[in-house]
């Protein structure tokens, strides 16, 4: 659907595809927090580790997760495009 | 006033303009003034997102709501970062890749829709102004501490740099402006926290000694026949009040009248406690605590700790802590905050504002709750998801954020650029955690509004350290104006000029046309930021995500990922997802409340729209989108 694409659409495809799993992955977690607080908000009170109750780790948890799928995404699509490439280098060579 | 803090101001302010008449010598293009010729470097890109991103909401509002209302301040922070992961995951790269300037260009994209372009010029309009209002209302609130000024002043003089700033040089200045400010503002930041936690807690914080702290007087009471008395006689009862299920006392010493707040104790018997009040008599005068109101008698600053982990006085002092066991002490059911409320009432011709004080246990401070009820009614626990989903789905349909994804050269670099703020901005919201924590225990809260918070508790350390954060906040305000100044302008001068108004303009043209509408829409955000003084900024911001997600996302998501998408289908769902979120927050508890109405009254029973806002937009891009299929396909075909 994009038209001024300069990837292969192969790699856009795939790009499209992960983002579209990584954002299914990170609102789990997200709606997962709001489900929590309002089905059992006593349940954030509970205390996990050293001294701190669920609602901070949560909180916390969710901004340190946001990151580390960024990276994730980051680093997938990085390698698929330096992957495409690679081929259209290769490619050219051959020719 | 003190010379150092309007120094800073000084330099600051003299820098930002500097950068901007530095820049307009190379902006010779509308490519380069809308979009800074997309030569921006993706590190400084991301860095500048953060910057257009941590506006007064992040810094002044979320501190301050945190302070205030502890974990539910945070929600905004958690909230505004999940927003970030749209806007990563599902559109960076192909907006990028779209090469649009504005939101309506990207709709645009596929279709050559002259409805298009002006309900999506609307609805960037509308959403810059929404967005706007908070920012001056951040603005006003920073120069009263900072250099003695009236709000309205703030906001005047906010909004006129900006548009000199905007007028003068556009996004390229706009993004190194954001780049430093976002920059500063992290530092700074870091090393308040540092503050706080060396500092530590304790039940009796005296600003470093600067201000000494205030013990509230509680007295025994009893009832007499039907009515409750002191037992103290050296107080003489004036009057009483009850208003929303509270009791209060107003009582003569000395010749002093103050209000005084009913309460049972643990062994059932009356108590009164001693309260701050504002009276303003029917001709004119104004009285805080029980005397005429001057330059010495403001209401005094609030907020501290009356327990620490079941500890007071001496014995609760923490001494310097890390930053597990600082939370922790927030955690914990045995810490006891004190935080304040407020209540307006009529006593005979007065007007009268009576700030009380509620002990709120730890466990009930760091979870959700205090704010936004999750354990209330059916419509309490819909505010509440209603604000998740805002923030969540707002972020990536902010005008401001839109064209920021067009300063760099790459759709990589987007992404690049993205993942930087995502960390700094993360980074920092973490930050808000501790700095509105230790405003909440400093005795640092003004209570007229929450939004100085992190500003005041810096000046507890001194004058340095406020003025530096101060001058930051307020660039903080210039940078986020200016990008939403530049949104609105390219709205304007893209969308309705350009096209829809049928007339063809030349790049200049275009260049001045969106300088025009930068003033026209900096006045109107002047005027609205000195209506809506003294709310909370991220408050303020929270409704401009809402009508951002409600307008704008589905119509994006849906041009991105759905085939079966029609020009019709985006015009409706645009048009329905401006006039629900506007009409819901016209009709909400929280307006009803500026507006001096009840807000029990209010038809719409919840302040935040989007849980029925946002699905309605969507369902309305499917349901006309289906409904002209067979035209569309004419029409293409």
């Amino acid at each position: 659907m994009y038209s001024k694409s300069s990837d292969s659409d192969n790699v856009l495809a795939y790009k499209v595809r992960i983002g579209v799993y990584m954002i299914l992955i990170y609102a789990l977690v997200y709606f997962g927090f709001i489900v929590i607080n309002i089905s059992n908000p006593l349940l954030m009170e509970k205390i996990i580790f050293s001294g701190l109750n669920l609602a901070v780790v949560y909180g916390i948890g969710l901004i340190v997760f946001a990151l580390i799928l960024a990276f994730i995404y980051n680093s997938m699509c990085s390698k698929k495009e330096a992957e495409s490439n690679n081929n259209m280098f290769s490619k050219k060579g051959g020719k | 006033m003190s010379l150092l803090p309007f120094f800073i101001f000084v330099i600051f302010v003299g820098m930002v303009l500097w950068l901007s008449f530095y820049f307009a010598k190379q902006t010779k293009t509308s490519q380069g003034y809308f979009a800074a010729n997309g030569e921006i470097h993706w590190i400084v890109n991301g860095v500048a997102f953060s910057g257009d991103y941590l506006s007064a909401a992040s810094f002044l509002g979320i501190c301050g709501m945190i302070a205030t209302v502890g974990y539910d301040g945070f929600l905004y922070s958690i909230g505004y970062l999940a927003g970030w992961m749209v806007a990563l995951f599902v559109v960076a790269e192909p907006m990028k890749r779209l090469g649009k300037y504005t939101f309506s260009g990207i709709l645009d994209s596929k279709f050559n829709s002259k409805a298009i372009r002006l309900t999506a010029g609307v609805s960037t309009l509308i959403i810059s102004i929404f967005y706007l209002i908070p920012q001056m209302v951040g603005a006003g609130a920073l120069v009263t501490p900072l250099l003695g000024l009236p709000h309205y002043v703030g906001v005047i003089m906010v909004g006129l740099i900006v548009i000199t700033i905007v007028a003068t040089a556009g996004m390229t200045s706009t993004t190194y402006v954001q780049f430093l400010k976002g920059s500063l503002l992290i530092f700074f930041s870091i090393v308040l926290c540092i503050f706080i936690l060396i500092q530590g807690l304790n039940t009796e914080p005296d600003q470093g000694g600067k201000v000494p702290f205030y013990k509230y007087a509680t007295i025994q009471a009893q009832l007499q026949g039907n009515e409750i008395l002191p037992v103290d006689t050296s107080y003489i009862k004036k009057g009483e009040i009850t208003n929303q299920k509270l009791t209060f006392l107003k009582l003569s010493k000395d010749d002093v009248q103050t209000w005084w707040l009913k309460d049972i104790d643990l062994k059932g018997d009356i108590i009164l406690k001693e309260t701050q009040s504002e009276v303003r008599l029917s001709n004119g005068e104004f009285f805080i605590n029980g005397k005429p109101a001057s330059k010495d008698n403001q209401l005094r600053q609030v907020g501290n700790l009356e327990k620490i982990g079941g500890e007071s006085g001496e014995q609760a002092k923490t001494g310097s802590v890390n930053p597990f066991k600082f939370l922790s002490y927030f955690s914990d059911k045995n810490t006891v905050v004190k935080r304040w409320e407020s209540n307006l009432f009529k006593d005979g011709d007065d007007k009268v504002t009576v700030y009380y004080p509620i002990e709120t246990p730890g466990n009930k401070i760091l979870r959700p709750g205090l704010k936004f009820k999750v354990e209330g009614s059916l419509s309490e626990k819909l505010d509440f998801i209603s604000l998740m989903l805002a923030l969540f789905f707002g972020t990536a349909a902010l005008p401001h954020i839109l064209i920021r994804y067009l300063t760099v050269k790459t759709p990589a670099d987007a992404r690049k650029s993205t993942i930087v703020a995502v960390a700094s901005i993360g980074f920092f919201y973490i930050l808000t955690l501790f700095m509105g924590l230790g405003a909440m225990s400093s005795g640092v809260l003004n209570l007229t509004s929450s939004n100085m918070s992190a500003p005041l508790l810096a000046k507890s350390f001194g004058i340095l350290l406020f003025s530096m954060i101060s001058a930051i906040a307020f660039a903080t305000v210039l940078g986020t104006v200016s990008g939403l100044l530049v949104a609105a302008a390219g709205a304007v001068a893209h969308d309705f000029m350009g096209t829809f108004g049928g007339i063809s303009m030349t790049d200049k043209q275009k260049v001045i046309a969106g300088k025009i509408t930068a003033f026209s829409v900096g006045i109107i955000a002047i005027i609205l930021g000195i209506l809506f003084k003294g709310m909370n900024v991220s408050f303020l911001v929270g409704w401009a995500f809402a009508v951002a997600a409600s307008a704008n996302l589905p119509a994006i998501i849906m041009v991105l990922f759905w085939k079966k998408t029609t020009a019709k289908g985006i015009v409706a769902s645009v048009i329905v997802g401006i006039f629900t979120a506007l009409g819901m927050i016209l009709l909400s508890p929280s307006m009803y409340t500026h507006y001096g109405l009840n807000p029990d009254l209010a038809p719409i029973p919840f302040s935040n729209p989007g849980i029925i806002s946002i699905p309605l937009s969507f369902l309305t891009i499917v349901v006309i989108s289906l409904l002209t299929q067979k035209r569309n396909k004419v029409l293409t075909g």
